[in-house]
């Protein structure tokens, strides 16, 4: 009886979701020839996840414009129809910002792939959104210019999926996030009226719109054309491989690297784990008995790097590293760097799955977060590898599971939610530069207290008073977190300024 | 947030029994800006008392202080330790706050080359209009989790509500410098910096008026006495440089200093915003050109329609620095969506709209 009832009610649904999808295709068809209308399963199938896998759904419509009039006509018709919109780039996000939505339509911008303009006086490129974060540095290679900004999926992830997610990368520490890389975004808001934030000057009149919509994961704007921001490429680079008896001592390392007014082009670190797992894949001699790895670039003219390297190999031997090398070459720089370029595939190799965390904590931290680690290991029963972005504070420990292994799947996902937690109560962030998506979700109920999630709802009606623009994604609904039932972290105001605490 | 810190209390009941009267507000830090953007209108609301360095390590590259927190203080800590607010914010006068500092989202001559206030803010936390005490961000500088609501308050004009405290990045001082001066007219020295802009040099700030262009290098001891042989400039000693950037930076330069005679007589200062490669702009007066050509400072009797339509035409957007008459409002006006979105986010933050009503704009 109540199983019947619970048929009639999904064959209802199935129903109304078949008209409700015809009544979109018949609008859009409309607007775009139809074979830039998707719809049946074999040909959606693609499109149900981003590179977080265990997060699908099936989309109701994926369509792909290829001119901005199309894109408002397509956005003006869901918005008159109530229909969910998420847009998706290379679909190379970690966090499920691109999960489709059972009724909404996936509006993909792979078509988008043009380089506009390149203005190497202005130090400027004008490029639409499905334009891959490489293509801009090759691109403009012959001026002898490049797009900083490099997050380690830069050969494939588009560079509207990096102003959707504020994508960071190795070199940050020193170049900045997308936020500070990018001038201008054009595009749509929910009901399709155009709408340009920034400037090709170094600011717009009012407020500064772009910093939300920087990172704002879809949920504010539909993104289709983006002013970057190019820097002269350095002459040099060189790289410092330091190994470190104990994790202490490492992570004292990297905070006296930056007391020492020192800002590397990148400052990576691996725990020995992690250093045996890349090792295996890719042979580049590293150091397999230190309990950590710190890799130390410096980049600039060949005067000023040499100035560099000489300071930080001071810095790192006074702080008890135990072997340093210094590339050599160009080749030998980079199979420094391979190992750590592989560390996701790497982990790959040693375990069926593989969880990434991101994390952001204070620098001064990093040990103590990996001894906290150590700990969950034991108490969840299961690994975890650690590469960190140590110049930024950024962790992506990776937890090994077995997603067949229900129980594993489970343990794995507590692991991840205490490290995220831990992270919070160490002053720090849930995550660093991978977004929020669908996967944080619970974790912003821990990161943020009621009325500072009310206000992102807010500012999202500002921009999307119907909430029609990737809807359920970065901000959890009250009724969420109370189901989730972990407090708020006490963060904010810091008691008793009187006290200094250098 | 400690709510029971008596400062900040204070604060709250304030600004709930302002909403309760439906009471504007006008914030106060130092008063060092009361000149910038739409003239002040409400009750005083004083916040210097919330103030104080929080938090500082110097190997985080943090500083978190409250809002009250004098710019002085603030700087000559950092200094005690090497480093330093590398976007150079202005100091019109003493007093000068860190909450003052973020709400006008000024920036002095390195802006162009290393971020403005913007660029270095991680983290605030916030007096809503709702008497909410709002924590966003924090003290790490790579933070995606949720909207980045601390950096929109960089040149929000205390609109959005009250800055009680602020997680600033900083840097150190750079280990070298050096000023060279050319002698160019605005079309060459816009032309040296466009072709020298490509290329890596440690080119910090420059500034041209009047003939005379002035590059700033910075950095790596190395790179800046390379920079210097390369780039054959007339090469300025070290106090000099010192007291020109200063002069530049605090617009204590008798180029920024318009008298009351000056004001009453109807010249204006505007800042002009457009791209650094925009054509030399044409307008009667006298111009000092920052941020490799971004940023174009005119003195003129010109219309702002005038001054407004050239800064469009240019790319970019005028705004009213110092001037008698204010009436064609401090900043570019807005229209369409981005009027509609200002609005809605006006109402997220300060639903009774207590909070420097027209300080920003007259309907906001």
């Amino acid at each position: 009886m109540h199983n019947g009832g619970m048929d009639t009610s999904m064959r209802v649904d199935g129903r109304r979701r078949e008209q409700r999808q015809a009544e979109v295709v018949g609008a859009l068809a409309k607007i775009v020839p139809p074979g830039s209308i998707l719809f049946r399963h074999e040909d959606t199938v693609t499109y149900e996840c981003d590179a977080l896998t265990a997060y699908r759904n099936s989309p109701l419509v994926v369509v792909l414009p290829e001119t901005d009039a199309q894109v408002a006509a397509i956005l003006e018709v869901c918005h008159a129809m109530a229909v969910p919109v998420i847009a998706r780039g290379a679909g190379t996000g970690l966090s499920g910002g691109a999960t489709p939505h059972r009724w909404g339509v996936i509006l993909s911008l792979a078509k988008f792939n043009e380089i506009l303009h390149i203005d190497p006086a202005a130090c400027t490129a004008i490029v639409q959104c499905g334009v891959r974060n490489a293509a801009i540095s090759e691109a403009a290679a012959p001026y002898g210019l490049y797009y900083a900004p490099d997050p380690s999926s830069q050969i494939a992830c588009t560079i509207g999926g990096n102003v959707a997610e504020n994508s960071g990368g190795v070199h940050c520490l020193k170049y900045g996030l997308t936020l500070h890389n990018v001038l201008r975004v054009r595009g749509f808001l929910a009901d399709g009226e155009p709408v340009e934030f920034g400037s090709a000057a170094l600011d717009a009149a009012g407020l500064d719109l772009i910093a939300v919509v920087v990172g704002s994961e879809g949920m504010l704007a539909v993104v289709t054309e983006v002013t970057v921001k190019l820097i002269p490429k350095p002459l040099q680079a060189r790289c410092i491989m330091a190994s470190f008896g104990d994790i202490e001592s490492a992570g004292a390392a990297v905070a006296s690297v930056i007391a020492q007014g020192i800002i590397p082009a990148g400052l990576e670190l691996m725990d020995k784990a992690m250093t045996a797992a890349v090792e295996a894949f890719v042979h580049a001699d590293y150091d397999l008995s230190a309990a950590a790895i710190l890799l130390c670039e410096s980049d600039g003219t060949p005067e000023e790097v040499a100035e560099e390297i000489s300071r930080m190999e001071q810095v790192l031997t006074a702080a008890g590293a135990s072997r340093i090398e210094v590339s050599r070459d160009e080749a030998q720089r980079l199979k420094f760097w391979s190992g750590r370029k592989n560390a996701f595939p790497a982990s790959g190799g040693i375990s069926p799955d593989y969880m990434c965390m991101d994390s952001t904590i204070p620098r001064k931290r990093l040990a103590e977060m990996l001894r906290a680690i150590e700990d969950m290991q034991s108490k969840y029963g299961l690994r975890c590898v650690n590469v960190f972005h140590a110049g930024d504070g950024n962790l992506h420990p990776l937890i090994l599971f077995d997603a067949d292994n229900a129980d594993e799947m489970r343990r794995c996902e507590l692991f991840g939610a205490d490290i995220l937690e831990t992270s919070v109560r160490m002053g720090g962030t849930v995550t660093g530069e991978h977004g929020v998506g669908v996967e944080k979700l619970n974790s912003m109920c821990v990161q943020f207290a009621p009325a500072e999630r009310e206000l992102f709802q807010a500012l999202k009606r500002a921009f999307d008073p119907r909430e029609l623009l990737n809807p359920g994604k970065v901000i959890p609904t009250l009724q969420r977190c109370a189901e989730y039932g972990k407090m708020h972290v006490h963060r904010g105001m810091l008691p008793h300024p009187e006290l200094p605490r250098f | 947030m400690e709510q029971r810190d008596p400062a900040l209390a204070e604060l709250v009941d304030r600004v709930l029994e302002a909403r309760d009267r439906g009471a504007p507000l006008e914030i106060r830090g130092g008063g060092t800006k009361a000149f910038y953007g739409g003239a002040p209108q409400g009750e005083p609301f004083e916040v210097t008392a919330l103030c104080g360095i929080s938090c500082y390590e110097p190997t985080e590259l943090v500083v978190t202080a409250r809002g009250g927190t004098r710019l002085s203080d603030l700087e000559a800590v950092l200094a005690e330790y090497g480093q330093c607010l590398p976007f150079e914010p202005p100091r019109f006068s003493a007093g000068g706050t860190v909450g003052g500092m973020v709400a006008a989202g000024l920036s002095g001559p390195s802006r162009a080359a290393v971020g403005g206030v913007r660029d270095h803010i991680l983290g605030v936390t916030l007096l809503n209009g709702r008497g909410e005490v709002l924590t966003f961000g924090g003290q790490v500088a790579k933070n995606v989790a949720g909207y980045d609501v601390s950096r929109l308050m960089a040149g929000s004009c205390g609109i959005l509500g009250v800055l009680c405290e602020v997680s600033l990045k900083v840097l150190p001082v750079p280990r070298a410098m050096a000023t060279l001066c050319f002698d160019d007219d605005e079309r060459q020295a816009l032309e040296r910096l466009g072709r020298w802009s490509s290329q890596p040099l440690p080119i910090n700030a420059s500034a041209w008026r009047e003939g005379r262009l002035h590059v700033r290098l910075a950095g790596a001891a190395a790179a800046v006495d390379a920079a210097r042989v390369k780039l054959e400039g007339d090469e300025l000693d070290p106090a000099s440089a010192l007291k020109w950037w200063q002069s530049l930076r605090d617009q204590t330069e008798p180029f920024f200093s318009l008298s009351e005679a000056d004001l009453a007589r109807g010249e204006c200062l505007w800042r002009l915003s457009v791209p650094s490669t925009a054509a030399p702009i044409k307008l009667p007066g006298r111009q000092l050109m920052e941020w490799h050509g971004a940023e174009r400072w005119w003195r003129t009797f010109a219309s702002a329609a005038e001054v407004r339509a050239a800064a469009a035409a240019a790319g970019g957007h005028a705004t009213l620095t110092r001037g008698a008459d204010k009436s064609c409002g401090a900043f570019t006006p807005l229209t369409g969506a981005l009027l509609r979105i200002h609005r809605g986010l006006k109402q997220a933050f300060d639903p009774e709209g207590i909070f420097n009503p027209g300080r920003l704009y007259a309907e906001l």
